[in-house]
């Protein structure tokens, strides 16, 4: 089970865990929750280059679309086939099996990624 | 990810049964003005619960309206699309509200309660259209006149000594709930409600499209055999503030027979399968009954303009080059949603109303507005998701049948 703590997130519900330079990205269960039954997942493929802050991939849930964003600038080094086959990973596991690709980050991580308080804060889950 | 959350609209009303969906842990969307269960846990599963077993919506968000008086029978001829006077007492028709052009302010279910008293539900986001639609048509139907002793005297005049609008419009919609059980069990779960009890005929023993009159708790409750989502069930309308203990007594019923709350989202990827049209997708103000193959609902227009608002109108040929709905079946896991175009090679030839991935049938299901020469089952069309063309084949409607 992940330390959702030791987790950067996005405004845009993206959860970025860091490893090194390697960035490995999901959506948060906030997200999964409100985008109901995650039916497709549509990822950029493994080598392509990423921006922060654009859309790199698309989740379908049964009633409706949600673009995916590059939290941080870099190269795709993987993408989770998991999900590709089975996209309900999503919903029952959106921070361990449900993540959706790593990312060679090319520069440091931005300022702008929140901490999990400044993320629960946004979706006004905050205690 | 954008948010995915939607803005809620100023103040959205709450149904009777809020607090219990929120003890089920539901989740909220703004519809037609309420704030309605959007899924309790997962659409897929209450979708597949409503085909495989039962599901409990609430569905108290509906306008319901009864027309009671003397002249109720020709008048909803009149006001509605489609015979509502050779309705038989005890059933219950769908049909179209329609202006004055023959487009489509709603679509209703009709129940005729007695001779001269009809329930009219319609869709929560047109309870106003509805009601004053309904209202200025029973304004202006004509006053009857009463005579002094009753025939006409021999040979002298007569006075007219008592006018009465022989019509009367209620919109009753804040008084009452309304739950639909609906699924193949939900027969045998009605029948084991407790405190349900039949005061006419045996609500299981109903056909479609018919309705019982019943008590809950010594509450009387209409049980109407009808719904919305392709499979069997039923719709009870009862008393707001006994909605609580119904919808308690329908899950303890269900309890073991596989019924589970369900929301609005899968009561609309189900209604989608079943080729349902949805107020606002596939039908508006801009559009013909004969443009979505409702024809049947307001008749052939063989014999000469109907009398009906917007008869008139249907009776003239609608535009050769008017869209017509169809259903579009494609292959793997992508749908269309509402709005993407329609292709033929460079061409946008139509536009899609509403697009799911099919849960029961496992490919994306959508229907759509077509040009009227692509419309033949088997044709070959483009959808455009999102810049991607994906290649679709137009089916008939519904895509999904319940097998009886």
């Amino acid at each position: 089970m992940t330390d959702l703590t030791s987790l950067k997130y996005t405004a845009e519900h993206e959860w970025i865990a860091l490893d090194g330079d390697i960035a490995t990205v999901g959506i948060t269960d906030f997200a999964a929750d409100k985008l109901g039954d995650v039916v497709f997942v549509d990822l950029p493929p493994v080598g392509s280059p990423v921006l922060a802050g654009e859309v790199c991939g698309e989740i379908e849930s049964t009633k409706s679309v949600g673009e995916l964003y590059a939290p941080l600038t870099g190269e795709v080094v993987a993408v989770n086939e998991a999900v590709v086959d089975d996209p309900s990973l999503v919903n029952s596991s959106p921070f361990d099996d449900g993540w959706l690709l790593k990312i060679r980050v090319d520069a440091p991580a931005s300022a702008d990624l929140l901490d999990r308080q400044a993320y629960l804060g946004l979706t006004g889950a905050a205690r | 990810m954008p948010d995915p959350v939607d803005p809620v609209a100023p103040a959205p009303r709450a149904s009777a049964l809020a607090a219990v969906h929120k003890a089920l842990g539901a989740s909220f969307t703004d519809f037609g003005g309420w704030l309605m269960p959007v899924r309790y846990t997962s659409d897929l599963a209450e979708h597949h619960a409503v085909r495989r077993a039962a599901g409990l919506f609430d569905i108290s968000h509906m306008a319901e309206f009864v027309v009671t008086g003397p002249d109720a029978a020709p008048f909803l001829d009149h006001a509605l699309a489609g015979p509502l006077a050779t309705l038989a007492v005890g059933r219950a028709k769908y049909t179209l509200l329609l202006n004055e052009g023959g487009g489509i302010l709603d679509d209703l279910i009709v129940y005729r309660l007695a001779a001269d008293r009809y329930l009219v539900i319609a869709n929560a986001g047109n309870r106003t259209v509805v009601a004053e639609a309904l209202e200025d048509r029973a304004q202006r139907w004509p006053i009857v006149a009463t005579l002094a002793g009753g025939d006409r005297p021999a040979g002298g005049s007569f006075a007219l000594v008592r006018g009465s609008r022989p019509v009367r419009v209620d919109d009753v919609s804040d008084s009452y709930a309304l739950l639909a059980l609906q699924g193949p069990r939900s027969s045998q779960i009605l029948s084991a409600v407790r405190g349900l009890e039949a005061t006419g005929a045996d609500p299981a023993a109903l056909s479609s499209y018919a309705w019982a009159e019943a008590s809950f708790d010594g509450v009387p409750v209409l049980v109407l055999r009808t719904g919305y989502t392709g499979e069997d069930g039923y719709e009870l309308l009862l008393p707001a503030d006994r909605a609580a203990g119904l919808w308690a007594a329908l899950q303890e019923a269900g309890e073991g027979l596989g019924l589970i709350p369900a929301g609005l989202a899968a009561r609309d990827t189900l209604r989608l399968e079943a080729g349902m049209p949805l107020y606002g997708h596939e039908l508006s103000a801009d559009v013909r009954p004969d443009q979505v193959g409702l024809a049947r609902v307001v008749g052939s227009g063989a014999s000469g303009p109907p009398g009906f608002v917007g008869g008139d109108a249907l009776a003239r040929p609608r535009d050769a080059g008017a869209p017509v709905l169809v259903g579009l079946v494609s292959e793997g896991r992508r749908a269309a949603r509402s709005g993407y175009p329609v292709r033929l090679g460079d061409s946008v030839v139509g536009n899609v109303t509403s697009g799911a991935l099919s849960p029961t049938l496992g490919h994306p299901i959508a229907m759509a507005f077509v040009r009227p020469d692509l419309a033949a089952p088997g044709a070959a069309l483009d959808l455009d998701v999102r810049g991607t063309r994906i290649p679709a084949t137009v089916t008939a409607l519904p895509f999904y049948r319940r097998k009886k």
